[in-house]
């Protein structure tokens, strides 16, 4: 078990390493040369050469990855040009926090109602419902989550005017005003969450349904919301996990276009701005940032399942 | 489920009208979808022939027109045709998806055969670089070589198509290792056939199969993530008739003019939809282990 553990987190050092080498070479390969950007039009070579041997630019590639990663570990991201901010600052301290709220309520919202109708669709499996359900289902994880976000302005925003259409305001300093705002982002963002946990739920759950453990439950004369809610999905829980950790990815890429579209200041509008603004100091920040996350909840969840399910203990 | 007769149908079922309709009885979401699939197809390689207008034609008379009979999507802030425009604009999502695919799959394919055939280090080293492409959602992977490569038609290709390595080289190097694991092959290699030779005899042509059906199914991804670097800005560049570009132009103006987004974006949804009925439909056909669950 802890053997088993140990690789785990060593694939998982290893994993980290590459993201890191690719982050710093995204640097190195950036367009543009860092220090003229810096100093703008105007400079001697004096002060060019200077500024390369300030920022550690004249020693060999490998040194400075070394030195790089090092700052990066201790929060020392460098400077933005544009916001004349500590990049760590901006991009770890205040726009992570908005992406991560606005991921949570999409993905609490997508299991709050994707679970319940993967439920029923299974119990009532063949009916009209089960149809219907599919057919939304097929079509929310289909459909292109920034034009979602636009015709949601428009119909909620615009024509009935009940929601706001953009900006942030932070749940835990005004939880209701934050809430208020996170309604259309959130919905949004989690449409095709909720349809893959559909999905996900009802063809575990028919699966389960058709084990004989169930029928022993059902000649027993459990009543039936037990059977399906606590002998069911006991046995579907596990693959929920693995999806709901495994999509994490997929949550971020989702966040970086919902972001855009309602004007939230999250890691993807930062990117994007980042991008536009030949900020590839931002940019790498970002990039290292959702590789972490991801790769840290991919170990969290291969971790959680030996604890989940004792079957899959290793010996 | 139904097993399917996989003999050869009768002469009478190779009429195209008889073979449609037998389709479409028995699966008629699939058929319906691949005809739209087609249709934007078509519309794409005909479009100087079915737009009515040319894609950059700015008619002055008729700036943010809503339907009309001259336009019949109306026209966006510049007055131009937008249905021409999202005719024109179906080369751009062709173009682009099935390029970026096939960059993903040759790439997936290298590195799925190299770190299936391999074994120890090697194979450990492989798999952990392809876990890092994995670690980087594929919209944040092509906005960083975006970044790299700069904006343009061919960067969103070669950016798509870097982001999608990934989870091909997984695909393919799960199949090697089922293919590997056969009697067949450790057969050829106790008969000592060259071991390139069986690669290539045994391996490659077992696994180039499932590495198409799995090209089909991502090419909707590859659409839905070129549109949206397009949406950013990130893209390609104005004023080609892109359905990305045109959806963010018309946001400005969501609340006066709704069609300027909303033409494009209801031509991406539904081939978006369209493309994706598709693929499960091919995934069902040839997918054993999606076969039996149904």
């Amino acid at each position: 078990m802890l053997r088993w553990a140990l690789a785990k987190i060593l694939q998982t050092a290893a994993v980290l390493l590459i993201v890191s080498v690719a982050s710093f070479s995204l640097l190195k390969l950036a367009p543009g040369d860092p220090v003229e950007l810096m100093l703008g039009d105007d400079y001697s070579k004096e002060s060019h050469q200077s500024l390369m041997i300030q920022l550690g630019l004249d020693r060999p590639l490998p040194e400075q990855y070394v030195d790089w990663l090092a700052r990066f570990v201790r929060g020392d991201w460098g400077t933005s040009f544009v916001s004349r901010t500590p990049i760590f600052q901006y991009a770890f301290v205040e726009a992570l926090p908005v992406t991560l709220t606005l991921s949570a309520a999409a993905l609490g919202l997508a299991l709050l109602i994707g679970i319940p109708l993967g439920v029923l669709s299974a119990v009532r499996k063949d009916s009209a419902w089960d149809a219907a359900a599919a057919a939304v289902s097929l079509t929310g994880s289909a459909f292109p989550s920034f034009y979602l976000g636009i015709l949601l302005i428009w119909i909620f925003g615009v024509a009935f005017g009940l929601f706001p259409t953009m900006g942030f305001v932070a749940p835990w300093s005004d939880f209701w005003a934050g809430a208020y705002h996170l309604v259309l982002p959130a919905i949004t963002l989690s449409t095709p969450f909720m349809a893959l946990i559909v999905r996900i739920t009802r063809a575990n759950l028919v699966e389960v349904l058709e084990q004989p453990y169930i029928a022993a439950a059902r000649a027993r004369g459990e009543p039936a919301w037990r059977i399906t809610w606590v002998h069911g999905m006991r046995n579907v829980l596990m693959p929920l996990v693995t999806i709901v950790g495994l999509q994490l990815g997929a949550l971020l890429h989702g966040a970086v276009l919902t972001e855009t579209v309602f004007s939230l200041p999250g890691v993807g509008r930062m990117i994007t701005d980042a991008v536009l603004n030949r900020e590839y100091m931002v940019v790498q920040a970002g990039v290292m940032m959702t590789g972490c996350l991801v790769i840290f909840t991919n170990l969290a969840v291969d971790l959680s399942y030996p604890v989940l399910d004792p079957r899959l203990r290793p010996r | 489920m139904a097993v399917r007769d996989l003999s050869l149908p009768d002469r009478d079922a190779l009429r195209l009208p008889r073979l449609l309709a037998d389709q479409l009885r028995s699966r008629p979401f699939f058929v319906i979808a691949a005809m739209v699939s087609l249709t934007f197809l078509f519309a794409a390689v005909f479009a100087p022939w079915v737009a009515p207008y040319a894609p950059d034609f700015q008619d002055s008379n008729a700036l943010m027109a809503p339907p009309s009979a001259a336009h019949w999507c109306g026209t966006d802030s510049f007055g131009q045709d937008l249905l021409s425009r999202v005719i024109y604009g179906t080369r751009y999502v062709f173009l682009i998806g099935f390029s970026s695919v096939a960059i993903g799959a040759v790439g997936g394919l290298a590195i799925g055969l190299a770190a299936g055939l391999t074994r120890g280090a090697v194979e450990w080293g492989l798999m952990r670089f392809v876990d890092a492409i994995l670690a980087l959602p594929s919209l944040i992977m092509a906005i960083a070589f975006i970044s790299i490569l700069g904006p343009g038609v061919d960067k969103v290709i070669y950016a798509v198509g870097f982001a999608m390595i990934g989870p091909f080289a997984r695909t393919v190097r799960a199949d090697v290792l089922q293919v590997r694991a056969q009697a067949f092959v450790e057969a050829a290699g106790l008969m000592g056939v060259d071991r390139l030779r069986i690669i290539w005899r045994h391996i490659l042509p077992n696994v180039i199969f499932p590495l198409a059906v799995q090209a089909t199914i991502r090419i909707a991804e590859a659409i839905l993530v070129s549109s949206a670097l397009s949406f950013l800005g990130l893209g390609v560049v104005p004023p080609a008739p892109d359905w990305g570009l045109m959806i963010s132009e018309g946001r400005a103006f969501i609340s006066i003019v709704p069609w300027i987004s909303g033409v494009p974006g209801a031509a991406l949804a539904l081939l978006l939809i369209a493309l994706s009925i598709v693929g499960d439909g091919v995934r069902e056909q040839f997918d054993p282990k999606m076969r039996t669950n149904r």
